[in-house]
Order: C-alpha cells, then structure tokens, then sequence
C-alpha cells in the first residue's frame, strides 16, 4: 500500500456543471475515503418566506433548481394547498403529472448526456442534449418558458393544453422514441461503455436501504421505493404503476434504469392524455393559512423522493418552509460508492447518482 | 460585427445559481442553438479560455474561487455575467447569503439578463464578447508598442 495523499476534487472541474468539493484520499490508484464539502450555490432562500407571501413563493420554490424546476412548484404548491384544505380540479392534477413527467425526461436525458460526456463519449452527449430539446420545445409552446416553466399557482395551473398542443405533444413523444430507442441501445448495448459501468461502484440492497437512498440511485439497488406509487392526485387513475429495478446496484443499473423510467414518463403521458378530464384548470384560492396548521408532502422528483413541510402563523406569509431533497439523501450513498474505487472511475460515480447541488444547499 | 479575429474558447462557472442558467449555457453549445458556428469552444481549464462565463450570483464561499478562474485566465479576457442572478442576484438578491451580481467580485464586460438567460441572448452575448475581446487585444498590443 501505499501513503494516503489528499486529492482535491471541485468545485470547478470540468465533468461537474454544478460546484461540488471532494477531497479524495487516495493510496496508489484506490480512493480510500472521500469528504464532501459542500455550501458554494446555498442562498438560503427557505428564509425568504418571510419576505415574499405564499403565492409569491412559489416562483421562489421553483427556482430551488432549474432541472427540476416544475417539480419543485408543484411539491410547494401540493403543500400549501393542504394547508388551506384546498381541493384542485381533477383537470389541473392531470395537467400538473403531464408537466412534470415531461420534466422527468427532458432531466434523464440531460443526465444520460452528462453521463456519457463523463465517460467520453461526447457525440452521445450532443444526440441526447438534441432530443431534450423536442421537449423543451414542448415546454415552450404549452408554457412560454425552456426552463423556469411557471405553470404551477397554488389552487391549480396558469395554463391549460388544449386538444390540439395535446395531440402535437402526444405526436412529438412518439416521434422520439425511435431515436431515443437507438441511444439507449447503445448507451447498454455498446461494449466500451459496459467497460466503464459494469460492476463499478456497486451498492447492495442492505446498504442502500441503510444508507436511506432515493430516487433511480435506489432503485438499481432493487429498493422499491417510488412516491409515485402511492397514486396520489393523477398517478391514483393510472391503470398500473410499477417502478423500475434492478439489482445489481452498480452504474450500469443506474443507467439502465433512468433509461427505462424515460420510456415510462411516455407512457404515463399518453395515457393520461387519453383520460383527460374536462372542467375548470384552478380554483380560487382566498385568506391565509391558519395559526399552527402544518402541513408535509412528498413528491418523485427525477432524483428521488423529496420532502415538503410548510407551516402557517395566521398571515400571508407562511413561518416555516422546509424542504428535504433527493441529493441530500444519497450523498452519503455516494461517498459508500466512491470508497474502494479507481480514481478514474471518480466522475463515472459522482454523475451517476445524479447529484444536484442547488436542490440540497437551496 | 463582420469578422472575429479568433474563435472564443469559453469556461464556465456556476456560482450558486439555480441551474436553470447553467443547463441554458450548455444547451447553448449543444446542437439545438450550436453555438460552434461561431467558433465557441467550451473549456474547462481558465488558462485556456478567453471568456468566462458566470451563472447564478456571489456568496462569501464561492466569491474566492471565482476571483481565482477569474485571475488565472489570460489577457486579454471577457466577463459574461449569464442570467439575472449573475446580474445582479436577481430572485435572490435579498437572501441572507447572497451577496450580489458577479460584478461585486469582477469586473464584468457584457450582461445577458434573463430568468434563465435564453440561448439566443447568450449567443448574442458571446458574440458581443468576442468584440470586447478584440478591443481589449487592441489596446494591450498598442499599450505594449508604447511602452517600449
Ligand atoms: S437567473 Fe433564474 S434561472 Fe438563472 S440562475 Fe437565477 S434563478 Fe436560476
């Protein structure tokens, strides 16, 4: 063995969009140990809700993160709403699961490109970043937003999709899928990529249900463990929902398996667009919410499980807003990972529990 | 602008925006927008790059490390500030945290607002770098033939 040296990793390091510190202990080529610092994006907007009213706030939740930027509106605004016991159109549900799967995959198929730039394969990268953009043409047409969709208002949705944006959206998904099919043969298929993902930083089911991972990095260790399952608002009118595992635990399931839930937010989409209900997209919300209500919510953002909390104090202004996300809970997962790997196969771990830094310091 | 003496080499540094801004600056290079028609290549190393592009706003941890890609970038060198945070701080210029728009750690040479900064104002601000750029290398080389 040879001595311990330290390793600086981060924050500005060309595989990390987002800045991420690391110091790595490595003997010879073997991390021993690794020390997450974190704090460079924390803003500390959690305060904030003392400045800005609820509804004002919402435009604030959804800025936590620009990746998951709609799920996080319609997490805050899930909680609020059961703060004040406000009961949403079935219409604005469905709309609201339609958005936010859409988001799910234009996030998996950013991440299938970090992922693969991650391991050098930088025309993956361009072709995977090129379908996202249909879906970001999606976003742009229903919503007049790329990113920051501001769609979601407490007591429902700003904007409706009407038959015809439907049946172009329902077009342009299935018009992917040939392409996306092609990537994802080769993004499992293709032998230089296996050599990078087979069997690299694997994690056991025992240990992942330890660890108390979310979110896709859980479920290629086989914890079946999605919120979308609990079929709550539109999720509860889908014929069958079952999440989507493997057991291997190691970076190849991890791909494979945010591969397939692509596949799956598909689906999802077309068949609620199928059972759209008519009827109204919002209901007017009016007073505060109530001394001492408290209220707490979960919601299957891309990265996993994220918690909401939020209580009131009589006035516009809600006192406390929490929120618990999916990065949070697998960074102690990651560090698991990385102890006992070759330093190469570093930024291959880091990426694929698809870490997002802004969500978990906000 | 009718013709740029060089390609822009570009790096980016997410200071502690949303992502919204940063996942805009790299679908900017990517083949929706392909901003490799004007010649702009991402890098990751300062020393190599000729515009730094800045996301997301200023804070007491991470104001050192952009002073420091900031300082070990060569002249001539341009700041694009990407998004209103990087502005001015934007949603978030009143949070405990934040100090302000990158201008409070570098000077700062083209602004593109916008929540997030939209592809086409990036481009626009790249290309509008690429000027500044030229102007920059125009006065160091006649600084220079002063001097001696
Ligand atoms: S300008 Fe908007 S999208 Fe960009 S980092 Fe700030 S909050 Fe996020």
């Amino acid at each position: 063995m040879g001595k311990a040296t330290v390793i600086p990793f981060g924050p500005q390091h060309p595989v990390l969009p987002e800045p991420l510190h690391l110091d790595l202990v490595v003997e010879d080529e073997t991390v021993v140990d690794c020390m997450p610092q974190i704090g460079f994006v924390h803003r500390g907007l959690e305060k904030l809700v003392e400045t800005r009213d609820y509804n004002q706030f919402i435009y604030i939740a959804e800025r936590i993160c620009g990746i998951c930027a709609m799920g996080h509106s319609l997490g805050y605004a899930e909680t609020v709403e059961e703060l004040m016991g406000v009961e949403v159109p079935k219409r604005a549900e469905y709309l609201r699961v339609i958005w936010h799967e859409l988001s799910r995959i234009h996030s998996h198929l950013l991440w299938l490109g970090l992922a693969a730039d991650a391991f050098g394969f930088e025309s993956m990268f361009m072709h995977c970043w090129r379908l996202r953009e249909r879906i970001l043409d999606i976003f742009e047409k229903t919503t007049g937003g790329r990113v920051i969709l501001s769609v979601v208002k407490v007591g429902g949705v700003a904007r409706d999709i009407d038959a015809g944006q439907m049946s172009e959206i329902l077009a342009t998904l299935e018009g992917i899928k040939s392409d996306y099919g092609a990537l994802m043969r080769t993004l499992l298929t293709d032998s230089s990529i296996k050599n990078r993902t087979v069997g690299v930083g694997a994690i056991g089911y025992d240990d992942a249900v330890a660890l108390s991972m979310v979110g896709p990095f859980a479920r290629a260790s086989a914890v079946n463990y999605d919120v979308r399952s609990f079929g709550r608002g539109a999720y509860g009118d889908l014929a069958d929902f079952q999440p989507i595992l493997d057991n291997q635990g190691d970076c190849y399931a991890r791909v494979k398996v945010r591969c397939l839930e692509v596949l799956q937010s598909i689906d999802i989409i077309a068949e609620l667009a199928a059972k759209m209900p008519a009827g109204d997209i919002a209901v007017p919300v009016k007073g505060s919410p109530a001394d001492g209500a408290q209220a707490s919510n979960v919601l299957e953002q891309p990265r996993g499980e994220c918690y909401y909390y939020a209580r009131g104090n009589g006035t516009k202004h809600l006192d406390r807003m929490r929120m618990r996300t999916p990065t949070s809970q697998n960074l102690a997962g990651m560090a698991t990972a990385l102890k006992g790997c070759d330093l190469a196969d570093v930024n291959m771990i880091i990426l694929t529990i698809d870490p997002c830094i802004s969500c978990t310091e906000r | 602008m009718g013709y740029a003496s060089k390609s822009p080499w570009v790096i980016h540094y997410d200071g502690s925006s949303c992502n919204g801004c940063d996942i805009e600056v790299l679908a900017t290079l990517c083949p929706g927008f392909d901003g490799e028609r004007f010649g702009v290549v991402n890098t990751g190393n300062p020393k190599h790059a000729d515009i730094f592009l800045v996301t997301g706003s200023v804070n007491e941890q991470n104001i050192a490390v952009v002073k420091e890609i900031y300082d070990q970038m060569v002249e001539p060198k341009v700041v694009v500030a990407c998004g209103i945070c990087a502005c001015t701080g934007g949603v978030f210029h009143d949070c405990y945290n934040v100090i302000g728009g990158v201008d409070k750690a570098i000077p700062v040479d083209v602004y593109a607002p916008g929540c997030a900064v939209r592809p086409e104002s990036l481009i626009d601000a790249i290309v509008e770098g690429v000027k500044v750029l030229d102007e920059k290398a125009a006065a160091l080389k006649a600084a220079k033939k002063g001097g001696r």
